[in-house]
């Protein structure tokens, strides 16, 4: 999985956000803007989300790096170094 | 599991220090002379002994409000500052011709000004309601309705979101103050709150209120039919500032973390009015929950009480206690848990991670305030609710053939938690619904719709619900609601809703859906009608699940039976199915 994509990776990352909240116009999100709270993903879909992605990519995410999530960008910024690690 | 036993010298130094004397000696006409009363016998107001009380002098300096912003901004709001911003709101509102009575309600995340418009609505003498921010248009036009709200403050934002979609509905609603949190143009029908708050005069005296004048409206669900709207009067302030004392040892110059949003009653009972009634500083985190930021703040602010709850508990629970011992907090003195039951390992967690146990407490929207707990001095026994305040008498009751109830005297047997009716936070009545609030009564008793069994040492466990109504994160969910919405959308033949149990929120919303002719059972209809709720109800209300069903189960006067959804669900024995229709 190390060599995927940034667009692959955010296709995976958009695909987890929808099919938990399938209303979401991420395509809408500003850039920079916290994503959880734009979409309205509360604290149960944020888990659910992260869940998902660990099926599908492998990585988990502990507690203690949450804070590099906030953005849509640090996910996938922090997604990305955690594969290519 | 094990008893926790408290040692003598943390019984001796807690606000309530021993339990039965406490409360052999205690009326509630003690704990009104706890209070000041507005002056020259002007009567009873809660915006007095929260904010005005304590507003001159050498208290008046005393940082009322801490409040941390999301984004890493702070304010720090005096008791004195307080005093003038909301009484600047209270002159705003007579500016606006609103009148004693009138609906004041509040959609905002945890900004400033959400509670300084509490504190000057509740001067004005106008009812309030905060409104949870996670609700979508429709909880927030029902609410809106059913409550006839006349004044609605929130943001740039959420206006957008979720009342410019809903508010040719709203047809009592006058005023719209909004504060702004985006660079847009200033919605159509809205006036922007700063510059009303400046122009306004920072002094306003309290006019006479009766304490039985109502002060606030907060809306619980039903299982059938709309929300209903609890009625809460001045005096309801007796109650929070003695229960605050007791139950969560609060004292003058505590820093106290109430974690949940003013949209529901401990956000607001506790969030705002019992500590500043006492003259603590309050705590206010705009942000979401987020284990890592709740450690700095418990750390960093020297927080000394901490009133939280079970799923942020189990949320931090998650990281393991070594993630909380990376810091220390030398500060915190107690810990309180409400909305649903806490599980014994949180209780013992909190020992692990904080050095200190858990409280554990019990109380509803119709009782306005703690009515039942686990005490600082008491030994706890994990999983207990606790027991009454003192002030409260509560009881098991069993219900009898002719309508009436009896006390269940044996330990350990299980029947409807009830509470003695006459406290002062009791709720008032369900508004416009008086009939519904007279069938919670019977023979003087307040009957919760909760099961519980109490121990032969006095000790009130919590059982499970009496009826279809969903716990989630703490938060109440009536059924009906999320029914109705899914209802509205063209696929669907019928739906029930039930809450499905989860190890980390209590219960998920779970909705089954038998859709009419002509549509595919597939995944991408299931995801359509999951975004449909989502949109209407939001995520605090909207189903986590959606299953998607040939038919469902009904009587034969053709109701949905939740229960055998349920039954089904766990996998359990489907029970007495004797009224089921024929499939």
């Amino acid at each position: 999985m190390a060599d995927l994509s940034r667009d692959t990776l955010r296709e995976t990352v958009i695909d987890a956000i929808l099919a938990v909240a399938p209303e979401a116009d991420v395509d809408a999100l500003p850039p920079g803007r916290p994503w959880r709270e734009a979409l309205e993903v509360d604290s149960f879909d944020f888990l659910n989300i992260l869940v998902d992605l660990e099926k599908r990519l492998g990585v988990s995410v502990p507690e203690s790096d949450y804070h590099e999530l906030v953005t849509l960008e640090g996910l996938l910024d922090y997604l990305e170094s955690r594969l290519a690690a | 599991m094990e008893i926790l036993r408290k040692r003598r010298r943390e019984a001796r130094e807690a606000v309530l220090d021993d339990y039965p004397s406490v409360r052999a000696r205690f009326s509630w006409d003690e704990a009104r002379r706890w209070l000041d009363g507005l002056p020259d016998e002007g009567g009873l107001n809660i915006a007095h002994e929260a904010v005005d009380r304590h507003a001159t002098g050498e208290a008046g300096e005393r940082t009322a409000i801490r409040w941390l912003g999301k984004a890493g901004a702070r304010r720090e709001i005096r008791y004195r500052e307080l005093a003038g911003l909301s009484a600047r709101f209270a002159n705003v509102l007579g500016e606006l011709g609103v009148a004693r009575g009138d609906g004041v309600f509040l959609l905002a995340g945890r900004v400033p000004e959400l509670y300084l418009a509490v504190l000057g609505a509740l001067k004005h003498g106008a009812v309030v309601t905060p409104l949870f921010s996670a609700f979508g248009p429709e909880p927030v036009a029902t609410r809106l309705s059913l409550g006839e709200g006349r004044v609605l403050v929130t943001t740039t934002s959420l206006y957008r979101r979720k009342v410019a979609p809903i508010r040719d509905r709203l047809a009592s609603l006058a005023h719209v103050l909004v504060v702004r949190d985006d660079d847009q143009a200033l919605p159509e029908g809205t006036r922007e709150l700063g510059p009303l708050l400046e122009a306004a005069a920072p002094d306003y005296a309290i006019p006479a209120t009766d304490p039985e004048q109502p002060a606030l409206l907060h809306f619980t669900s039903g299982t059938t039919g709309t929300p209903k709207g609890a009625l809460h009067v001045h005096q309801a302030v007796v109650a929070h500032h003695a229960t605050a004392r007791f139950a969560l040892d609060l004292r003058a110059g505590d820093v106290f973390w109430c974690t949940a949003d003013p949209g529901w009653v401990t956000g607001t009972s506790y969030g705002i009015i019992a500590p500043l009634s006492i003259g603590a500083t309050l705590v206010v985190d705009e942000a979401e929950f987020d284990a890592e930021r709740w450690y700095r703040i418990l750390d960093e602010e020297a927080v000394s009480v901490w009133y939280t709850a079970p799923t942020a508990v189990r949320m931090m629970m998650k990281g393991g206690p070594e993630r909380a011992r990376t810091r220390a907090y030398p500060s915190l003195r107690f810990i309180a848990s409400v909305g649903e039951p806490l599980n014994p390992q949180a209780v013992h967690w909190g020992v692990e991670a904080f050095g200190l146990p858990i409280h554990d407490n019990w109380w509803q929207t119709e009782t306005g305030g703690i009515m039942i707990a686990n005490f600082a001095s008491m030994d706890i026994r994990p999983g207990a609710m606790g027991k009454p305040l003192p002030g409260i008498e509560a009881a098991v009751l069993r219900h009898l053939p002719d309508g009436g109830v009896a006390p269940v005297d044996a330990p350990d047997e299980e029947g409807e938690l009830a509470l003695r009716a006459g406290w002062p936070s009791m709720f008032r009545t369900y508004l416009h619904e008086e009939e519904r609030y007279r069938r919670c009564f019977v023979d003087g008793w307040y009957l919760t719709g909760d099961l519980a069994r109490r121990d032969g040492e006095g000790y009130f466990w919590f059982v499970g619900r009496a009826d279809d109504m969903i716990k989630s994160a703490g938060h109440l969910i009536g059924p009906f609601e999320v029914e109705s919405a899914l209802m509205e959308h063209p696929a669907v033949a019928e739906v029930g809703v039930i809450g499905k149990p989860d190890p980390m929120i209590g219960e998920v919303v779970k909705a089954f859906v038998a859709l009419k002719p002509g549509h595919a059972p597939d995944e991408a209809l299931r995801r359509e009608l999951l975004g449909f709720a989502r949109k209407r109800l939001g995520p605090a209300v909207a189903p986590k699940e959606i299953e998607i069903q040939a038919s469902l189960p009904r009587t034969r006067s053709g109701k949905i039976m939740r229960r055998l959804l349920k039954a089904r669900e766990l996998g359990l024995p489907e029970g007495d199915t004797s009224t089921l229709e024929a499939p």
